[in-house]
């Protein structure tokens, strides 16, 4: 089990929306990490949610600068199109990094990544909104449905060689309502790498839900960053509900 | 004193490298078999394939420079991939020789146990539990992303277990060398406290 916090970066600062929208301003992302792992946090996923050239530049340096502090995992997202981005954010500190919309356009990146760096190395964003019956696909940070099934895509991806899944439901992202266990449900039964579940979380109680869905790590954004609670404090929980955490 | 870290080109360098500026130390990327050999303390990380990290060191011609620092117990850490190198195979790359200076052999994680499923790779944190003998390893949480392993410690080692579905090798120690199959580098103040053991004992010798 890991609690994960999330920095979403836009030219060098931590931002944060709702559903993938409105973003604000939250912080710098090396003071955010250093305090983070501080508090206990298992590992941090840095977003570049810019739309820039040089908001792309900024990002690396941010990868950068968090590495500097951070003596745990992090893995990085945002603009992975081809092998040489993954390069790019693995030489400035990375030790993972995720795809999202490049991979649903070309799926073969993921073959790439994982043959180049390692499953381990490889991670899907897998962005979904429910629709009837099911989940579809949704990329360009959420702007754009695909129509594709999101448990097939999962299925796929594991296949070409993702090593992980950071799962957000669009539906829920920023909303505070609880994490959609029957989406993670939904793909854990159709996987066995791990799942890191996202969008959502108020409170610990729905980080419970979330594991016993079939999560095996919790992402947080908006409740940490705006400090209603701590990682300390989720990680006590958790343990008084009976998952094991570290210490 | 400087640290001389193994550069095949492809594992991902920054983590280790940030990690030992954070203990204060400097650090010389080499790719050179004569520095492999004599540089005081050697660090071979390694992320990625069996099968493709044994040939960047065979084109680097450093299988021999590596077999000789684990044959005279001189400082050396290797991590992850870097452990399962030194010992004869792997199940992930079943054509391709190790460096073979670690008697045993890497398997894969089982795919379930005992009827469940198991979440393969292993990535995150796991408890690492030391043998009575173990010198530099402590008991605490490490940071592992691996979906190969290491059934037993090897006579002629010390070391560390943990279990993820079975139990498998968390690191093999002997004097001056540590290897590691989580990421002390990754590993939280846990882990930056077992860096700074390990090169305490290097600078020793």
């Amino acid at each position: 089990m890991r609690v994960v916090p999330c920095l979403d970066v836009d030219g060098g600062r931590v931002v944060k929306g709702v559903k993938f929208q409105g973003l604000r301003d939250a912080g710098d992302p090396a003071e955010r990490a250093a305090a983070y792992e501080g508090q206990g946090a298992d590992e941090l996923v840095v977003l570049d949610v810019s739309a820039t050239p040089e908001g792309r530049s900024n990002a690396t340096d941010t990868v950068r600068r968090v590495r500097e502090v951070l003596g745990i995992p992090l893995t990085v997202g945002g603009g992975v199109r081809r092998s040489e981005d993954a390069r790019r954010l693995l030489d400035a500190g990375a030790d993972k990094v995720a795809a999202n919309t490049a991979a649903v356009e070309d799926p073969s990146l993921l073959d790439a990544l994982a043959t180049t760096f390692g499953s381990q190395c490889t991670v899907l964003a897998l962005d979904a909104a429910r629709r009837d019956g099911g989940w579809e696909v949704v990329v360009r940070s959420g702007k754009e449905r695909t129509g594709l099934d999101a448990v097939t895509w999962a299925r796929e991806a594991a296949l070409r060689g993702a090593g992980e899944i950071v799962l957000t439901s669009w539906d829920r992202d920023g909303t505070r309502s609880g994490y959609d266990t029957e989406l993670i449900a939904a793909i854990a039964a159709a996987v066995s790498i791990p799942i890191v579940a996202s969008g959502g979380a108020a409170h610990a109680g729905h980080m419970v839900e979330a594991l016993r869905a079939g999560a095996s790590a919790v992402l947080a954004a908006s409740i940490l960053h705006d400090g209603e609670t701590t990682v300390g404090d989720l990680k006590r929980a958790l343990e008084a509900a009976g998952i094991p955490i570290r210490r | 004193m400087k640290v001389a870290v193994v550069d095949t080109g492809t594992a991902n360098l920054a983590s280790m490298l940030a990690a030992l500026r954070r203990l204060g130390v400097s650090t010389e990327l080499t790719r050179e078999a004569a520095r492999v050999v004599d540089a005081p303390l050697v660090v071979l990380p390694g992320v990625g394939a069996f099968g493709a990290g044994m040939g960047r060191l065979r084109e680097c011609g450093l299988v021999d420079a590596l077999a000789a620092r684990v044959r005279e117990t001189r400082p050396l850490l290797a991590v992850c991939l870097g452990l399962q190198m030194l010992t004869r195979s792997s199940e992930e790359s079943p054509k391709v020789d190790g460096i073979g200076v670690i008697p045993c052999a890497v398997r894969r994680f089982p795919a379930d146990v005992g009827g469940s499923r198991l979440v393969v790779p292993q990535l995150g944190w796991n408890m690492v539990e030391p043998r009575r003998d173990a010198v530099l390893l402590q008991p605490g949480h490490a940071y592992y992303a691996n979906s190969f392993q290491l059934p037993a410690i090897p006579d002629g080692y010390s070391g560390a277990e943990s279990v993820h579905g079975v139990r498998f090798v968390a690191a093999l120690e002997r004097g001056p060398i540590l290897a590691c199959q989580f990421h002390p580098e990754l590993s939280g103040p846990w882990g930056h406290a077992l860096l700074g053991r390990w090169l305490e004992r290097g600078r020793a010798c």
